[in-house]
């Protein structure tokens, strides 16, 4: 099971004080999130994915190749990268360079992004978000598994005998989760291709992850990667802690009342009882985030966003010391009653090994 | 049993809004002679909705009034007319529906106001946004200033909307009903293969 955070980089003011940070803060803050985020023991760092502002969220292999070059061991993963607008070329090379340049602690999330104008900025129509998904994923499939590669579809100009350079470390390509909220299409693709599934679970209540996660695995099965239960899960998670549960209520609760995401809509009493989000003693966080297997199954990956909404970067940092502090609970909590057939997570180490065992 | 929803969007207590819906559900389920009518009245769900628009996704109440017209054969739905149009509340429960949900779905209109001046509010308003869900709307309105309720008119209308919307009911050729929900697509998913497909050819 591996545990980490996520950001989706908006430069949000702290509604305690009014103060915004500068996109140049932000962005160091990013890097000083991950550094802290492989100090305390987490496992991954996943960065999203915005062109425009608020966000300081472009050009996201620029700021996971920096964050690589400051850290040993932490997974470098996105959250999510914008399959639908990006140019499946691009991001074979870009995530292909990444993982030459960090031994391989890359895999990625692929999304469609939210925000309407970036389709046609990049030259798309967002009615096409579903088909763009699935065609540019095919041919970012094909691109790190067959050297050569011919191909024409709808999205982008032919391609006739293309090489993806570099080739991917070691011949394995970075795995792949698809992330989705709500389209089931997402789902489908996920479990055809034997790839990971991530559901953003902080959105919307348990019941919807649970149907989405539910639909992936019997998908999952019946393309033969295996049983439902070994299909490969991540979810989506949120916390506030402070050692006493009403101190962290108090503290939060303006960055909740004014959140970008669901800010000026239901009290923080109701958004914790209707999703995931959970603020309170680190102890509290611990029961919650076990109970996610209860609706979901065993799962591969838990991400929380911790940097959201303006909360300062000294906030942030203290949050990432309690997160260190529940782990070894956690990885616990999670490895209890698991059975030996569940698949961890893949890395690249067990793709190669993988690999090398079918070709023995 | 066919089963008949009403959503009424009244503010007050008692609502003129809700004893036109009423009045409606009535005669529509004598004309069906059986049928199990449900009623969704909006004013309960005001923060609900308001919620939902933040947050993307109903709660509660909500969860269920939605649900309450997703299986519902028929729909009478009752408006008051706010600023020469259906409230907001009214267009917030649509607005929140799924795409799809409403695809082909017999639907009476209705509208209570103040005066007959807004009586064309049927015709403008409410017809195009029944027709962009592609509900199949019936042919008769039902509009009731206060005037009307001393008017035997009123019942006569009700009478031929009603008798037109129970003729309707299950009726509907389910070929009308194309778009596929979201869960339609839980419980039974298109192919990959098929999503491969209409990818390549758009």
């Amino acid at each position: 099971m591996q545990f980490g955070i996520f950001t989706v980089g908006d430069v949000t003011p702290d509604p305690t004080t009014g103060r915004t940070p500068s996109e140049h803060e932000r962005i160091k803050s990013t890097v000083a999130i991950a550094r802290k985020a492989e100090e305390v023991g987490l496992d991954v760092v996943a960065v999203g994915e915005h062109h425009n502002p608020p966000f300081i969220a472009s050009a996201p292999t620029t700021t996971l190749a920096y964050i690589g070059a400051q850290t040993e061991r932490i997974i470098l993963s996105t959250a999510t990268t914008l399959i639908t607008t990006t140019d499946p070329v691009l991001i074979a090379e870009n995530y292909a360079k990444l993982q030459h340049l960090t031994d391989g602690r890359v895999d990625l999330m692929m999304g469609r992004g939210n925000t309407g104008p970036v389709y046609p900025w990049f030259g798309k129509d967002i009615r096409e978000g579903i088909n763009l998904a699935i065609e540019n994923y095919a041919l970012l499939h094909r691109l790190w598994r067959e050297d050569v590669v011919d191909w024409e579809g709808r999205f982008r100009t032919p391609l006739q005998g293309f090489t993806s350079t570099p080739r991917p470390l070691d011949g394995v390509p970075p795995f792949v989760w698809h992330g989705s909220i709500r389209s089931p299409e997402i789902a489908e693709q996920a479990a055809y291709y034997g790839d990971g599934f991530f559901s953003n679970h902080i959105f919307w209540p348990a019941s919807h992850t649970a149907q989405m996660v539910d639909l992936y695995r019997r998908r999952f099965e019946h393309y033969g990667h295996g049983s439902a239960d070994q299909a490969i899960v991540g979810l989506g998670g949120q916390v506030f802690m402070r050692r006493n549960s009403q101190d962290a209520v108090r503290e939060f609760r303006p960055y909740f009342d004014n959140a970008p995401v669901y800010g000026h809509g239901p009290s923080l009493e109701e958004f914790t009882a209707q999703t995931p989000l959970t603020v309170g003693s680190p102890q509290e966080v611990v029961e919650r985030t076990l109970g996610f297997r209860e609706y979901v199954g065993d799962y591969q990956r838990q991400l929380f966003l911790m940097d959201h909404a303006g909360l300062p970067l000294k906030t942030v940092l203290e949050q990432l010391d309690l997160l260190g502090e529940i782990l070894p609970d956690l990885r616990a909590g999670f490895a209890e009653g698991r059975p030996d057939h569940v698949p961890d997570a893949p890395t690249h180490a067990s793709l190669v090994e993988a690999r090398e065992r079918v070709s023995a | 049993m066919t089963r008949i929803a009403v959503v009424s969007a009244g503010l007050s207590v008692p609502s003129s809004t809700r004893l036109l819906a009423d009045r409606i559900a009535a005669v529509t389920a004598e004309a069906l002679e059986e049928a199990e009518v449900e009623v969704v009245e909006l004013r309960p769900l005001a923060h609900a909705l308001a919620d939902h628009l933040v947050t993307g996704f109903p709660t509660g109440e909500l969860a269920e009034a939605i649900e309450t017209v997703r299986r519902a054969d028929g729909l009478i739905v009752v408006t008051p007319v706010f600023a020469a149009s259906y409230s907001g509340l009214f267009k917030t429960f649509f607005d929140v529906l799924e795409d799809g949900l409403l695809d082909g779905k017999p639907v009476l209109v209705a509208a209570t106001a103040g005066t007959a001046r807004h009586s064309l509010v049927l015709e403008h308003a409410l017809r195009p946004l029944f027709a962009h869900l592609h509900a199949v709307v019936v042919p008769t309105g039902v509009f009731a200033s206060t005037d009307d309720f001393g008017d035997v008119g009123l019942d006569r209308r009700i009478e031929r909307a009603a008798g037109e919307l129970a003729a309707l009911v299950g009726k509907v050729d389910p070929s009308a009903r194309r778009a596929r929900t979201v869960d339609d697509e839980f419980a039974e998913p298109t192919p990959f293969e098929e999503l491969l497909r209409r990818a390549a050819d758009g």
